[in-house]
């Protein structure tokens, strides 16, 4: 039979691979986790449609050049959010700004100096994306939360760049025993750029750490936003990570979630409105490592214009984690004839004392529903807009913070209008 | 108030409604009985401008004006309002955001200012205090894991809030014990003065004992068949259907 | 509850020897000589004595197959094969071609009386009911030995002969449809298949006629070191209604043997067809030793509007399975239909599942999946469900279900659901789960061991599936679960 396909160089990948000898010298600290993930890297390319992972978005095909590093700050929004201490980012790198009590902040380069390892978050996981970003990434943050701890932080990223760019941060937060954050990102970035976003939040809970992410994508709409959570749980632990995205031209949101520790929860869920050419894919590997775990996925996408929505979410349980419970549930609305929604939950499974189930469905607006709503005086843009509100709200309803909430449901009504009048 | 002049109407190629005939007077309120399939869902359907529906023929005048061209949104606003007999759930839509997005709609149509919250309120709890609808429902979603009781009552209850002048009520008795069926009755005589209209769509005649009819009209294979006074349903109670499934064209 | 009784006496019938259809047939074959290449595949064809297109188309599809890569995405492993180490042609030496019952080698008739599928007619007819006769068509290795009530189907104008002998009886009709709804070029095992099929079965509904009896092939490998590459193609033409079984069985050897078969199903105009598998190719042994690899290309193309096709597979046999019948729904208003129940036990590897492609307006479709793993085994659901643009109205609604039985299986679900049209609306639900150790206690404090209780539950489990199948299928693939799961708990 034929020879196995000799996969050619693109130029992004040439690019990538001689910026890595380049800067390799430059890079600060984790030589070892970068060398190894840039082999990873070397051998297998950007991940193509061929890797079942990414079959539904072709990085290799998308990412035809690499923007250089980002060298300039324009002006551009920033967030503020009430109540929430914040940490500015300006293309990735951290501006300063205060901790609060029993959390400490260093510079991602420092921390690595001090002999911090990436990495460690994604478990058994390997994955490209991922790797690029550890192979590269010069900025960012390490976040420490002390055992005991109640912390609220705002990370507030800002693009601010007048040409492609490429920008890689990375996160490491550190939950203490006990300690409980709630972690708000918030990410903008200039119209009309095509810059390159690949970031990583690692999140390590400690024994009864309790976290809550959320994620805010508004990112600029030429963007290419690659974008990982990696997660790993200890004893008792509770995490809730739900990302809202609304912006970006091809983004790839992924969670990885690994059970280190027994009696460990997790909440991923999403929302995700997609218009135009937009292109959306979340994916997620929740692991359920040891026995005693659960986890809740749910996710919702409302698909308009030609814009194009993926979900694969994957949850496994090895042998021997018994009495896990998985219950994962991904619902799209399609608001256009063009709009088109690929949904790929998975179950892989190797022990048999477990709950796992999970749901898809796909469609448009209930037409009854909007009669019903007709009925009663709604016009039907209005009957629409209550239906994808409602919709995208069971994800939104479960933000803990009133303000951001709001703020969160504010930008979904937007969205809504802004479909109204066009 | 309502004329409907020779309608006819077909689902997916079926003739459902075959010509009917039927007015309702300001201050009148008058009851549609059938058979099963006779066409009475369709017909209440049809009123309120439900998309599936091809109207073939004929018009649906409410005060002179034909609805048939409106959205049912801008029925509602003209004044109707169907009691569903299967009203919708919607999850994850709070009843009290619905009741206060229909309001705001029809003041909205009227060119009047929103209600203020206060006010909203107010006009909320009196109106569920009357029907005996427990305040603690209206935070859940609409209709959502509602009993049938449940649902009917918030039907009168938005009937109630909106204040339509041609109000339809398509088979609200099914599924309502005898209490409920009484709070619905009185929620439907509360509101009978000479300036509004009530079209009541039942099988049985059991609701007309509560809410009493001025006109009864037998419907039958899309038509209406005979028209008189209250006696006739109390001669359907005893005679059954059967002789008007015969002779309709 | 007369159903708990049959399970019960099902389970105590069980054979110690688990997989009874294991024994070998003495019989003398005619082989060809082992290997792959162009002479192989005129070898075949010569054979055959096949037209020269036949020829050339595949001599077309083994050039291509030579460019092709075995698919690795399924969740299978396996030893690299060798095509070049298996006979690709095996057929009966007395028995070369399909004939009269009365020259069939009486050795091959006992082998199928061996196995429950009665081949004389009067024999049928004696015990049944005749709205209950099943038509067979019995394919030995590479060739089909022969083909019942022939000629009472005939009356009817229905065609149902090996595929061989179509090629030769209604070359027009196996020229205008070969291929349609599976390309030479569709997958390396299709593709493999096109190049070196062997025998199969014909049927051709003519318009507006239901098929009189149930129709069937059922399906023997006894050589050694052999592949069989069936070649099954079912045409109802407008107006018709065929429902068709398959079994099929092969002795215990110790080395795995391929089986690589191409199934295609055309349905025209308000045609129906109903296609039922039994599958229990030998497993292998405990150790994961032997057995059938099983790369199956199944497929159904519902051509004409309102068409249907509904797939009810029960799949207990092979070491490995690889297998996915699928519908293309292309007629508007067509619908398909996909019933599963997989059992996998000791250190079988099952990925299957189906394709529903939307394509038409206003078409249908429905998944019922039931996965059964125990022992070793890792039993996979693969599903895809497509609404492409012009599929307005589109509706599918997909249930899987997984069982775990002990702690070293593995059962995974791995749909993919795709809209490209805002009006299809597609529901997905999937499950995973142990039997109850509650409804197990129940089931024991009446009486039944943990055997007959874990055999009544999962009997239970794959009602819904198992009420798809004709009744005396049914029946057969009630105890084929019980045998099949034997041992699993304990």
């Amino acid at each position: 039979m034929a020879n196995p396909v000799v996969m050619m160089r693109t130029p992004a990948e040439t690019a990538l691979i001689e910026r890595f000898a380049a800067e390799k010298a430059s890079l600060p600290g984790a030589s070892q986790a970068r060398a190894e993930a840039f082999a990873r890297f070397e051998a297998k390319g950007l991940p193509s449609k061929r890797i079942e992972s990414y079959h539904y978005t072709d990085v290799r095909n998308l990412m035809r050049t690499v923007a250089p590093v980002a060298n300039d700050a324009v002006a551009g929004e920033t967030m503020t959010l009430d109540g929430f201490p914040r940490l500015g980012f300006t293309n990735g790198r951290w501006q300063g700004g205060d901790a609060p009590a029993g959390v400490t902040v260093v510079p991602l380069a420092d921390a690595y100096r001090d002999g911090l390892a990436p990495g460690l978050g994604m478990g058994e996981a390997t994955d490209i994306v991922v790797d690029l970003n550890t192979a590269f990434a010069r900025d960012g943050v390490a976040i420490r939360v002390a055992a005991g701890a109640e912390a609220r932080l705002h990370l507030a990223f800002s693009e601010k760049t007048s040409a492609p760019a490429s920008i890689l941060p990375r996160v490491i937060v550190e939950i203490g025993e006990g300690a409980s954050l709630m972690l708000v990102a918030t990410h903008q970035g200039p119209a009309g750029i095509a810059y390159q976003v690949n970031e990583v939040v690692e999140l390590r809970l400690g024994k009864q750490a309790k976290v809550e992410h959320v994620r805010l994508n508004l990112s600029g709409d030429k963007a290419m936003v690659l974008s990982s959570v990696a997660a790993t749980l200890g004893d008792e632990a509770e995490l809730q990570t739900t990302q809202i995205a609304l912006g970006g031209e091809v983004c790839r949101h992924q969670v990885f979630v690994t059970y280190q520790g027994e009696n460990a929860k997790a909440a991923i869920r999403g929302a995700t409105m997609l218009r135009g050419h937009q292109h959306h894919d979340t994916t997620l590997v929740v692991d359920h490592a040891v026995p005693h775990g659960e986890s809740r996925e749910l996710f919702r996408t409302v698909v308009d214009g030609s814009a194009h929505g993926v979900f694969q979410g994957k949850i496994i349980v090895r042998p021997h984690a018994q009495k896990t419970d998985g219950q994962m549930a991904s619902n799209a609305l399609l608001l256009s004839d063009d709009a088109g929604m690929s949904n790929k939950p998975e179950l892989e499974i190797f022990a048999d004392d477990v709950v796992c189930a999970h749901g898809a469905t796909c469609g448009s607006l209930d037409e009854n529903q909007l009669f019903y709503l007709q009925a009663r005086g709604l016009p039907r843009k209005v009957a629409e807009a209550l239906l994808v509100e409602a919709f995208v709200g069971e994800v939104l309803e479960t933000v803990s913070d009133d303000g951001l909430r709001e703020t969160l449901a504010g930008l979904v009504s937007e969205w809504m209008r802004a479909r109204a009048v066009s | 108030m309502l004329e409907i002049k020779n309608l006819h109407v077909e689902i997916d190629g079926k003739k459902i409604l075959n010509g009917l005939n039927l007015t309702v007077k300001a201050g009148e309120v008058a009851a549609i009985m059938g058979p099963n399939g006779s066409g009475k869902s369709t017909l209440s359907y049809v009123i309120a401008g439900k998309e599936d529906y091809t109207v073939t023929e004929g018009e649906i005048l409410l005060d002179g004006v034909n609805v048939l061209e409106m959205e049912p949104h801008e029925r509602a606003h003209a004044g109707l309002f169907l009691a569903f007999q299967y009203p919708l759930e919607i999850p994850g839509v709070a009843t009290m955001t619905f009741l206060k997005a229909a309001l705001n709609a029809q003041a909205k149509s009227r060119g009047e200012d929103e209600l203020s919250p206060g006010e909203f309120m107010k006009r909320v709890r009196e109106a569920a205090g009357q029907l005996g609808i427990n305040p603690d429902m209206l935070k859940r979603p609409l209709n959502v894991g509602f009993s049938g009781g449940e649902k009917k009552r918030m039907e009168i209850l938005q009937m109630s809030l909106l204040a339509p002048k041609m109000a339809i009520l398509d088979e609200t008795d099914s599924g309502l014990d005898i209490d409920a069926l009484r709070i619905v009755a009185e929620g439907v005589n509360a509101h009978r003065d000479p300036n509004h209209a009530f079209l009541v769509i039942t099988h049985y005649q059991r609701l007309l004992d509560h809410i009493r009819p001025d006109t009864v009209h037998v419907m039958a294979k899309g038509q209406i068949v005979r028209t008189g006074g209250p006696e006739i349903a109390l001669e359907l109670e005893e005679r059954g259907y059967a002789e008007y499934l015969g002779n309709a064209a | 509850m007369p159903a708990v009784k049959e399970t019960v006496e099902t389970v105590r019938q069980i054979d110690v020897d688990q997989y009874k259809y294991g024994f070998v047939t003495d019989i003398e074959s005619e082989l060809a000589p082992k290997g792959l290449n162009e002479d192989i595949v005129r070898y075949i064809s010569a054979k055959k004595n096949e037209p020269a297109w036949l020829l050339e188309w595949r001599l077309e599809a083994f050039r291509r197959w030579l460019t092709m890569q075995e698919p690795t995405w399924a969740r299978v492993h396996y030893p690299q094969i060798d095509f070049q180490d298996l006979h690709y042609y095996a057929a009966p030496k007395k028995t070369p071609g399909p004939k009269s019952l009365d020259e069939v080698d009486p050795e091959l008739l006992r082998t199928y009386e061996k196995l429950g599928i009665p081949l004389r007619e009067r024999e049928i007819l004696a015990g049944v009911e005749p709205q209950n006769r099943v038509a067979v068509d019995a394919v030995f290795d590479s060739v089909s030995v022969v083909t019942t009530f022939k000629e009472e189907l005939a009356k009817a104008g229905v065609i149902f002969c090996a595929i061989s002998e179509a090629v030769h009886t209604h070359p027009e009709l196996v020229k205008q449809y070969l291929g349609t709804v599976v390309p030479t070029t569709d997958n390396f095992y299709a593709t493999l298949n096109s190049a070196v099929f062997s025998d199969g079965s014909f049927v051709y509904i003519p318009p507006g006629v239901k098929c009189p009896m149930e129709l069937s092939t059922y399906f023997r490998i006894n050589e050694q070191k052999t592949g069989q590459f069936e070649r099954t193609l079912i045409i109802a033409d407008k107006g018709s209604y065929v429902s068709y079984l398959e079994g099929c069985t092969a002795p215990k050897r110790d080395e795995a043997q391929l089986h690589a078969a191409v199934v295609e199903l055309i349905a025209l105009d308000d045609a129906e067809i109903k296609y039922s598998t039994v599958q229990n190719w030998y497993p292998g042994d405990k150790d994961g030793k032997g057995g059938i690899y099983n790369f199956v290309t199944k497929r159904g193309d519902c051509r004409g509007a309102r068409s249907k096709i509904s797939w009810t597979q029960v799949e207990t046999g092979s070491a490995i399975t690889w297998k996915y019948p699928s519908c293309i729904l292309r007629g508007e208003g067509s619908s398909g239909e996909f019933y599963s129940i997989a059992i996998s036990n000791g250190m079988q590897q099952v990925d299957s599942g189906t394709k529903m492609i939307h394509l038409g307006k206003n078409t249908t479709s429905k998944i019922l999946a039931k996965g059964i793993a125990a022992g070793r085994s890792d039993n996979t659901y693969r599903g895809q469900v497509t609404a492409h643009r012009k599929a307005t109205g589109a509706r599918n609604f997909t249930n899987c279900d997984s069982l775990l039985i002990g702690q070293q299986c593995g059962a995974h679900t791995i749909p993919y659901i795709e809209s490209k049209n805002a009006s299809a609306v597609f529901e997905h639900e999937a499950t995973t789960s142990k039997i109850a150790e509650d409804q197990l206690f129940y089931c024991m404090q009446r009486g039944l061991d943990e055997e007959e209780a874990v055999a009544l539950i999962v009997n239970g489990f794959v009602k819904e599936v198992l009420q798809q199948l004709p009744m005396e299928f049914a029946v057969e693939a009630q105890k084929l679960i019980a045998v099949s799961l034997e041992g699993s708990v304990g």
